[in-house]
């Protein structure tokens, strides 16, 4: 079950901690930055695109949680991924910016995160993805430009839109999936990043583990979504220049297509499914 | 509820079996590594040709040389093919041919459709121009330099 991050337990949220530092440690997390950071800079909107500014932006980015939830269970299998919501957690002293979870804000001098089990100092967590010299993870937690998260108003404004995408099908777009991914409209996915800011603002944001937890809850609106609006569903359906359509294959994978991805039920539970009758989907 | 939790089990086994090879895929993609990234410069700018658009601006902001060209007007429009532009740097796929340094090193960035820009090191934030890109690259880079991709 994929739990609001407020509501897990202390030894839940030490053993997501315990499993994300393993991985880093064998090896096995860095290359899910690579992979971001390359679809970051290959994406685009006059080109092929399937990681962001397309379509694809959600169904790409659930298998890509699901890969990396395959290896934190791979090392501990009671370990599933959280999610923030950021409409409710919004207090940068809180949760999940505790010395026990992901740590807090960066310091006022360089930005670099000094406390929690992500900190340089702890010698758990170096950065090696990254674009500039420091191997330290770095924040800002609303420091950057003024920006606030988004409230739960802006985020129903989005939800209530019952077209997914449409042409363009780039940052230009209308629909639900462009307003959620925030480069039109009230800006959601896209403004979180900036307001955690640091390693987040950047293509190499998994770098900061809070990357999963606000990409889950991105996954889980999709969900939400799809419940508010049983009759839309994922568009293009057909073949469509330079984005992936609804029953084409998806990059790096080439095995897995929107259409496998449009039930979660197939692979995971939210906590909210049971009170709003998801859950045992069609695909269950 | 029992609906749910039968659901949720029967969901394991076969997500086991989805995901097997999503490593090699990931693997893959380093050996496919994207142009763009291929083509990343040594870095300094002796014997770098600038790109053949007209420069823009050169200047020191906060202690950083920023310099930055964009495209010749002739080569695409929107939506065209600018991608496909052969012979260019790496940049030029995404860039449409624009290009800014920071202390002599590449800034990879991006054009939107809207026409405003944005760079991978402030990757969810756009500018509506390279001068303002280039500054808000120094702002983030804090000192920092820039290094080619891994
Ligand atoms: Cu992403
Ligand atoms: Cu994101």
């Amino acid at each position: 079950m994929r739990k609001n991050q407020a509501t897990l337990t202390d030894a839940e949220k030490q053993n997501f901690v315990e499993a994300v530092l393993a991985l880093k440690r064998r090896g096995r997390y860095d290359r899910f930055v690579r992979t971001h950071q390359e679809f970051v800079m290959s994406d685009t909107d006059d080109g092929p695109r399937v990681a962001h500014r397309g379509p694809s932006f959600l169904p790409w980015h659930r298998r890509f949680l699901l890969d990396f939830e395959e290896e934190l269970r791979g090392i501990d299998d009671t370990v599933e991924l959280p999610y923030w919501d950021w409409t409710m957690d919004q207090d940068p002293e809180a949760a999940p910016w505790t010395g026990d979870f992901l740590g807090g804000t960066g310091r006022a001098a360089d930005g670099q995160v000094t406390t929690g089990p992500f900190a340089r100092g702890g010698g758990r967590w170096r950065i090696s993805v990254r674009v500039d010299s420091r191997d330290f993870l770095r924040r800002s937690l609303g420091a950057g430009g003024g920006v606030r998260l988004p409230t739960r108003a802006e985020l129903d404004s989005v939800l209530a839109l019952s077209t997914y995408d449409q042409s363009p099908w780039h940052s230009r777009a209308e629909g639900f999936r462009n307003q959620l991914e925030g480069w039109r409209g009230v800006n959601l996915h896209n403004r979180v990043h900036q307001w955690v800011d640091g390693h987040m603002a950047t293509g190499a944001s998994p770098n900061d583990p809070v990357f999963w937890l606000h990409h889950c809850f991105v996954d889980k609106l999709w969900a939400d979504w799809q419940r508010l609006h049983p009759d839309s569903g994922y568009l293009p359906r057909r073949p469509t220049r330079d984005v992936v359509s609804l029953e084409e294959p998806m990059r790096p994978w080439g095995d897995v297509t929107p259409a496998d991805m449009l039930d979660h039920t197939r692979f995971y539970a939210y906590d909210t499914d049971a009170e709003t009758g998801a859950g045992g989907g069609p695909g269950a | 509820m029992d609906g749910h939790h039968a659901g949720r089990h029967a969901a394991h086994p076969n997500r086991r079996r989805m995901l097997i090879g999503s490593g090699l895929a990931l693997a893959g993609l380093a050996a496919a590594t994207p142009p763009a990234l291929a083509a990343l410069p040594e870095n300094g700018p002796a014997g770098r040709a600038a790109p053949d658009g007209p420069m823009r601006f050169d200047e020191v902001y906060r202690g950083r040389r920023i310099q930055g060209w964009t495209e010749p007007v002739t080569h695409h429009g929107p939506g065209g093919d600018g991608h496909h532009r052969s012979g260019g740097h790496g940049h030029d796929r995404h860039g449409g041919g624009a290009r800014v340094l920071v202390d002599g090193r590449d800034l990879h960035l991006m054009r939107n459709a809207d026409g405003s820009w944005i760079s991978v090191v402030n990757h969810y934030q756009t500018y509506d121009d390279l001068r303002a890109l280039a500054r808000g690259a120094v702002d983030a880079l804090d000192g920092a330099a820039l290094i080619p991709l891994p």
